[in-house]
């Protein structure tokens, strides 16, 4: 079974998918990630999902546990890159993905953690 | 990689999902699917294989090409001697799980193919048969 690594770049992780993930992969995702959370104390996570051709419900689910996990461990998740072939097979599907915050690339998904968390030190 | 203009593959792991996304990306691409059609019928696969694995106990997916009044298609049938499906009518509405998943997978997959037949005998087994036109 591939592992699929999490690179750590000051409190954000950063996690690339690039292989068409086996079920139990993208479960050790899930698993690994909230272990790195809390480990690292990181107050952003960002999926890059670019190179991934289909969401199926199962891929689906695994994104938006991982957020709600990562907002119970008080960090923010963005979803980055999604193809537009992608979106529309999902909407179509039946998965909204509702509360899984999105941007189109790294560099806004990076904005929007950057936002977040000022917003947090702020106390909003 | 050409693909076999008939063929059959086993469902009866998790790679097995993913060897069947794989097959279904070469024979869309074989039959010229626009990206989008591509990206549907995969998912579509992706959605009933993982259903004939779990909820049927692992089976087979078949395909071919076929063609009606002068179109081309690709067919493809999910096949497992498990449990069988008691409702049909049930299991096809959004939402509704007999286990852990969304229940996302039968509805869903047949809003994304343009052909969608199911077939099920309780404790004998299910077929899908799924249909995407050029």
């Amino acid at each position: 079974m591939d592992r699929i690594p999490i690179l750590r770049m000051g409190d954000i992780l950063l996690v690339t998918i690039q292989v068409d993930m086996q079920d139990q992969t993208a479960l050790q995702l899930q698993d690994d990630l909230a272990g790195q959370i809390a480990k690292t104390g990181a107050s952003g996570v960002m999926i890059d999902i670019s190179a991934l051709e289909i969401v199926d419900s199962f891929v689906g689910r695994m994104l938006t546990s991982i957020s709600g996990i990562a907002r119970i461990l008080s960090a923010t998740t963005v979803v980055v890159g999604m193809q537009p072939a992608v979106a529309i097979t999902l909407v179509e599907l039946g998965l909204s993905l509702d509360g899984v915050k999105t941007a189109l690339n790294v560099e806004r998904g990076m904005e929007m953690l950057r936002c977040t968390r000022l917003e947090n030190a702020l106390g909003r | 990689m050409a693909a076999d203009p008939t063929g059959t593959l086993p469902l009866l792991s998790e790679q097995n999902i993913v060897a069947s996304r794989q097959m279904v990306r070469a024979l869309c691409q074989e039959l010229k699917l626009s990206l989008v059609d591509q990206t549907k019928m995969i998912t579509a696969a992706s959605e009933l294989s993982r259903n004939a694995l779990i909820h049927g106990g692992g089976g087979r997916m078949r395909w071919e090409f076929v063609e009606r009044n002068g179109r081309r298609g690709l067919q493809l049938h999910f096949e497992d001697e498990g449990r069988g499906i008691e409702d049909i009518a049930l299991a096809l509405t959004d939402g509704w799980t007999s286990g852990s998943g969304m229940g996302l997978g039968l509805p869903g997959s047949k809003r994304l193919v343009n052909d969608f037949e199911i077939q099920s005998v309780p404790g004998a087994g299910t077929r899908v048969s799924i249909t995407k036109w050029k």
